[in-house]
């Protein structure tokens, strides 16, 4: 048997053995804790007697026994006495439906910041060690402990219960939980400083997570709809750098080398997404992208369809990232200059001033609008305002090219 | 993100703060330092010696030429720095400004994001 089965299987269980052992004695802190050193022993032991019959119980039954020596510890120091009742749970089985939810939820607390709930995230339900999640991060993993501890004490200060909130409290924390896979996935994918290979693995873990929630959750649209997005953007990868690391931009990428079975599958996933009953943005965004897969070239794209799907998104969840895409859009269907102009109406807006992205789009449509002096000078402005090597390189070539021409 | 917030120091405005003004300002630094730990957003800091210990390389025709001083001719140097990873650049510019230097005149807190990363993380 081989190292990597047993990771596979270990992390698959660690979420379901936490979930268990969080149901059963809540304190979501000290179960972190035992099933970390349950899985430990699991990854020493199991290579060498072999896997168990029942690895869940197994795993239960260890974390169990560790959790409750802990707590009787911490008992024996304040008053030495009464924790054998909390020995003494009865191993009853307990169904395992909603456990990757709850620690989910847990995880993704709105005390937390977005860079914490994606520590424990990653730690509790993906089961990857505080070492494998500080070098996805590129931090030292001193700080990234100091960050999921300080994140257990806070849901413990929250006061959280350990159950599964309800109705539009289950929905808004929801969201918050998607956006945090979305955010572990933005992490993997966006090429930017430091190992490219932890990175990818990291867009792979979030795609794992969505899934297990997708499982949970298979009628849920906007679930649904992030993870054919995910696959979808994930499917291009190989297409997105050359072998030298430089970015090659949508229009240019050998659609042959995005990856079928990936696409197909996103693919599918989008047009179920879209027949739920109600629409948000990672359903839009994954229809978006699967209407890029259909098109052999980036010429045959529909981008009337791109452009309408844009029209949607803008007005069900308006931000200006949305509206800068749209922009990019409506250029392909009408021309340069009805991008440019609605490239105009985030002039004033706050959030984009100085945004590499609007100068580089901006940068664009003047390229293609004829003006190579206004082209050059904004690719210039925004190859210095990016913080992404990969970018900036991409940028300068461009500038670059103009000046050749 | 990552972020360098760079310390700007003059020596000749340090020289003239009293000894409790000195004192507070390593109070302040120390307790900086202890919150960016628990909060898990500090990646290292490091502060550097005197400029006038600094010595400046030079190679010509293959002959390198050490002279004694700092490069700059200047008041202010790098003192030294903090390197954090914080959930943006609005959390930098916070944690900035409640360093002690900058709510001295003379003394200059620089923010800027870090590009590219590389080397042993645990330094």
């Amino acid at each position: 048997m081989t190292a990597p089965h047993f990771e596979d299987l270990l992390r698959d269980l660690t979420p379901q053995v936490l979930g268990t052992l969080v149901r059963r004695y809540g304190r979501f802190e000290g179960c972190e804790d035992a099933v970390q050193e349950a899985v430990l022993a699991a990854s020493v032991q199991w290579p060498e007697e072999g896997v168990p019959d029942n690895p869940r119980g197994w795993l239960v039954t260890v974390a169990g026994r560790r959790l409750v020596d802990q707590i009787r510890s911490d008992h024996a120091r304040r008053e030495r006495e009464n924790a054998t009742t909390a020995a003494e749970v009865p191993p009853e089985e307990v169904p395992d439906t909603d456990d990757t939810l709850l620690l989910l939820f847990l995880c993704c607390h709105p005390a937390l910041t977005a860079a914490s709930q994606t520590a424990l995230t990653l730690r509790a339900v993906g089961g990857l060690t505080t070492a494998e999640i500080a070098r996805a991060f590129l931090v030292p993993e001193a700080t990234m402990a100091a960050r999921i501890s300080r994140a257990k004490q806070r849901i413990r200060a929250a006061g959280s219960s350990f159950a599964l909130p309800e109705g539009a409290e289950r929905e808004e924390r929801l969201r918050v939980v998607l956006h945090v896979l979305y955010l572990i996935f933005n992490e993997g994918y966006t090429a930017s400083s430091g190992s490219e290979l932890h990175r990818a693995d990291l867009a792979r873990e979030a795609i794992r997570l969505t899934r297990m929630v997708h499982a949970q959750l298979p009628e849920d649209g906007e679930v649904t709809g992030l993870l054919a997005l995910m696959l979808l953007t994930h499917a291009r990868r190989a297409a997105r750098t050359t072998a030298a690391g430089d970015l090659v931009p949508l229009a240019e990428q050998d659609r042959t080398a995005w990856e079928r079975a990936l696409l197909d599958e996103g693919t599918a996933l989008a047009k179920a997404a879209l027949a739920a009953p109600e629409l948000g943005p990672y359903q839009l965004q994954a229809a978006i992208a699967a209407t890029h897969a259909d098109a052999a070239t980036a010429r045959e794209t529909d981008w009337a369809q791109v452009h309408a799907l844009y029209l949607i998104l803008e007005r069900i969840a308006p931000n200006p990232m949305v509206t800068l895409n749209h922009a990019v859009a409506l250029a392909e269907l009408n021309g340069p200059q009805a991008g440019l102009a609605l490239l105009a109406t985030l002039d004033g807006d706050q959030r984009m001033a100085g945004h590499h992205r609007l100068l580089s789009v901006r940068a664009h449509l003047l390229e293609r609008a004829g003006d190579r002096a206004g082209a050059y000078d904004h690719y210039r402005r925004a190859a210095k305002a990016t913080a992404s090597l990969a970018e900036q390189r991409f940028l300068e070539a461009r500038a670059r090219r103009l000046q050749a021409q | 993100m990552k972020f360098l917030i760079s310390l700007h120091i003059n020596p000749a405005v340090l020289d003239a703060l009293t000894d409790e003004e000195k004192a507070a300002i390593g109070a302040g630094h120390g307790r900086f330092i202890e919150e960016l730990k628990s909060s898990g957003e500090l990646i290292v800091t490091q502060a550097l010696v005197d400029p006038s210990q600094a010595a400046v390389v030079r190679v010509r025709d293959g002959q390198p030429a050490v002279t004694d001083g700092p490069f700059l001719e200047a008041k202010e140097f790098l003192g030294g720095f903090y390197l954090v990873d914080v959930e943006d650049k609005e959390r930098a510019i916070e944690l900035a400004a409640r360093i002690p230097d900058a709510a001295i005149d003379g003394l200059g807190v620089e923010v800027r994001q870090v590009m590219f990363s590389d080397g042993h993380l645990e330094a």
